[in-house]
């Protein structure tokens, strides 16, 4: 269970989360929506202990464990996974190679054997296959010269490959087309399971037509300001966010 | 955040751990007096039981050498180097020489096994029966100390008409070859530690592969300065005759140190007719503690000589370690349609100097050169490419690629790219690329969140970078350059 409580953050010492309360059970699905400039992506950032995102106040308590004490590695080592909303290039560094880096950091973090080559072979072959992935992707240098689709779809395999328990899809649907958003909605939707818990954050209603969430919380002006049922989207998607005091076009 | 006491402590201990081929070995050493002057060099050449022309040839140098002032151009600085305050012969003392490992040294061999030089464990280098061809095999002339204490796989390549062994032996041996080919790449008159090199050389390797003939293995050589202010001048010849292929690694480490070392070596190649000399260098020579105190003064001159159509060299070298590196592999594409290749990798951590780059002077018809070069700085250290390609008149068609590609990690190191170009034929193409980048902050917190620590981030980040050249390594060193990559840059971020 992830238990966020007054949380408040800075960032470049302007205070951007302003005391958000929030509780995920496993196997929950959890959508933020929000304006934007409402500190949808900080509070990402914070869970994933970004460098420069300081938090001022209040707590974050992950299976019992202080989430806040942890360095970024250790967070993604106890399960915290955080798929980019623009995934980061690294040139020379196969996509492969990479994931092996992350599943053997993590394995031995948790005290497991790391993986040959053989057993990583054999895993990710499974999770491509499952996710209905080409090969080919994984020749190639992570997150270079692809496209907007094949990097979301990326950060959905490497989540396949981690096995998370709690991850957050930070404006996952940000630069996709329809067809795009679908692929990468199904590949989330099967990594969905009563043990992994997911935050969903989005500017827009339409990614929540493909993953379905549990609940829909609003983040306006560094705050929880309304929450409810996925019904709470389609709402918002009528009527904008003017209701929460934030302009639309900010 | 800010940083936790913990991670500071843990930053610590991992910096001081970093050298971890620190260590020295005991062992009596029959040493010259210190300083040099003729007798000294006489006294190295009686040693060797040179004969005449040789000790002739090492006191012209000496007399050409008192004449010459140090190089200042490179971009490095350094104290003054007292010339007269070293030792300039140490070897081993010599009982009647080893005819297996077995009579090697123990000390010598443990040495050699905290290294991981796999000379004691691996039966196919000890020329333990059966084991040939098992595996793809490496032959290891180890030079210890300015000596050459144990040469492996002689007999297997003696039977192909191969020489490889000590300069020193060839010298006894093969006086006629190594009288031909010596100093005919890099002069006596060449420049200062050259020169140097010449006057007081101790050993090194001697290659020759004779016509047609594909050395079977990779020559290798691990290089171990071991005694306290003995400036290493190693000699290395190797010679590709018509047709024939080799392959050649180079590799050092040295035990940790507070004086800094001079290292002056001089390697040579000459490759005839369509023969191919690949040459490949891991260095990780005692770079200097953290505030830049000891470290090894790499002071090196290589060159090949394409002497013989369609010929080719390929020197690709990972530069990690020195407190100074000043070396320009380089090549004389005399020959026509010969070939030139340069890849280089350089580190430079801490307070660590590097001046390094390549030569490529087109001489012949159809001459094509390539040089890649990854340079990665951290901490404050300071680092120069420096290359020259010139195309001589007679050089019609000939091609040059150069890349020049530079990475920064953190705001306290320098990268500087010095390309001279020289074109005398129209004809020629020429073309530099460069970039410079730095580690971003993006790409540190993107392997993080996945669960990749810092130090394995950077160190995932600049193996990519690196990758061109890295491929060019042989199997046996790219896994070990990779490592040396990560060592390297440990402490460089956070």
């Amino acid at each position: 269970m992830i238990e966020i409580k007054n949380l408040h953050a800075t960032v470049d010492g302007k205070e951007i989360l302003k005391g958000v309360d929030l509780t995920i059970r496993p196997g929950e699905v959890h959508a933020i929506m929000g304006p934007n400039g409402a500190g949808k992506s900080t509070m990402s950032y914070v869970l994933a202990g970004r460098d420069g995102y300081e938090v001022t106040e209040g707590s974050v308590t992950y299976y019992g464990k202080d989430l806040l004490a942890m360095e970024p590695e250790e967070r993604a080592a106890e399960g915290v996974f955080l798929a980019f909303q623009y995934p980061v290039e690294i040139p020379g560094v196969g996509n492969t190679t990479f994931l092996k880096t992350a599943i053997n950091a993590i394995r031995k973090h948790r005290g497991e054997k790391e993986l040959d080559a053989m057993q990583f072979l054999k895993l990710i072959r499974a999770k491509t296959k499952a996710l209905g992935m080409s090969d080919e992707m994984l020749k190639r240098a992570v997150n270079v010269g692809f496209s907007g689709g094949e990097k979301k779809r990326n950060e959905t395999l490497q989540m396949a490959v981690l096995e998370p328990k709690f991850a957050i899809l930070d404006e996952t649907d940000s630069g996709l087309d329809i067809d795009a958003l679908k692929i990468v909605a199904e590949g989330v939707n099967a990594l969905r399971s009563p043990d992994r818990s997911m935050l969903v954050i989005t500017h827009y209603q339409r990614l929540l037509d493909y993953i379905i969430p549990d609940y829909v919380h609003v983040l306006a002006a560094g705050r929880i300001v309304k929450s409810g049922g996925k019904e709470l989207a389609l709402e918002l998607e009528k009527n904008g966010y003017r209701d929460f005091g934030a302009s639309e076009a900010a | 955040m800010a940083a936790q006491p913990e991670t500071v402590e843990q930053v610590r201990a991992v910096t001081e751990q970093k050298y971890k081929y620190g260590f020295t070995t005991d062992i009596e050493s029959d040493v010259a007096p210190k300083g040099l002057n003729e007798d000294i060099v006489r006294f190295i050449s009686a040693k060797k039981e040179e004969p005449e022309w040789l000790l002739d040839w090492r006191l012209k140098a000496f007399r050409v050498w008192q004449t010459m002032e140090e190089p200042q151009w490179a971009a490095v600085s350094f104290p003054p180097i007292d010339y007269q305050d070293a030792h300039y012969y140490a070897a081993p003392k010599k009982k009647a020489g080893p005819k297996s490992l077995d009579e090697v040294d123990p000390e010598l061999l443990k040495t050699y096994e905290k290294l991981g030089i796999p000379l004691r464990e691996q039966e196919i280098l000890a020329g333990v029966e059966g084991s040939e061809g098992k595996s793809p095999a490496i032959a290891v002339d180890a030079v210890f100390d300015s000596v050459s204490v144990a040469t492996t796989f002689k007999a297997k390549l003696e039977e192909m008409g191969i020489i490889f062994c000590a300069i020193s032996e060839a010298v006894q041996k093969h006086p006629d070859l190594v009288k031909k080919y010596l100093g005919s790449v890099v002069p006596y008159t060449d420049n200062y530690y050259a020169t140097l090199n010449c006057a007081v050389f101790t050993d090194g390797s001697f290659v020759y592969i004779p016509k047609g003939v594909r050395c079977p293995m990779e020559l290798s050589t691990y290089f171990r300065i071991n005694q306290a202010n003995t400036g290493q001048f190693e000699r290395t010849l190797i010679i590709a005759d018509e047709g024939s292929y080799v392959s050649y690694l180079e590799g050092c480490t040295a035990p940790q140190r507070d004086e800094n070392q001079l290292h002056a070596a001089v390697v040579e190649l000459v490759a005839m007719d369509d023969a191919t000399i690949k040459y490949s260098t891991v260095q990780n020579w005692y770079p200097g503690n953290a505030e830049g105190v000891g470290g090894i003064y790499n002071f090196v001159t290589k060159r090949g000589a394409c002497r013989g159509r369609n010929s080719k060299i390929s020197w690709t070298q990972v530069e990690t370690g020195s407190a100074i590196t000043w070396k320009y592999p380089s090549c004389i594409l005399q020959g026509d349609n010969s070939v030139g290749e340069f890849y280089s990798v350089a580190i430079t951590n801490n307070f660590q100097q590097a001046d390094t780059g390549t030569k490529m002077i087109h001489i012949g018809k159809n001459t094509r050169s390539t040089i890649v070069s990854k340079g990665i700085s951290a901490g404050k250290a300071q680092q120069t490419y420096r290359g020259l390609v010139k195309i001589l008149p007679r050089a019609e068609g000939a091609r040059n690629h150069t890349q020049c590609d530079s990475l920064l990690i953190g705001d306290k190191c320098g990268a500087h790219t010095v390309p001279y170009i020289e074109s005398r034929n129209r004809s020629a193409r020429i073309e530099h690329e460069a970039t410079t980048a730095k580690i971003s902050e993006d790409q540190l917190f993107y392997c993080r969140q996945r669960g990749i620590s810092e130090e394995d981030a950077v160190s995932l980040i600049v193996n990519g970078f690196c990758k061109e050249v890295l491929k060019e390594l042989p199997m046996e060193f790219a896994v070990e350059a990779q490592k040396l990559v990560g060592i390297s840059l440990e402490g460089s971020v956070g």
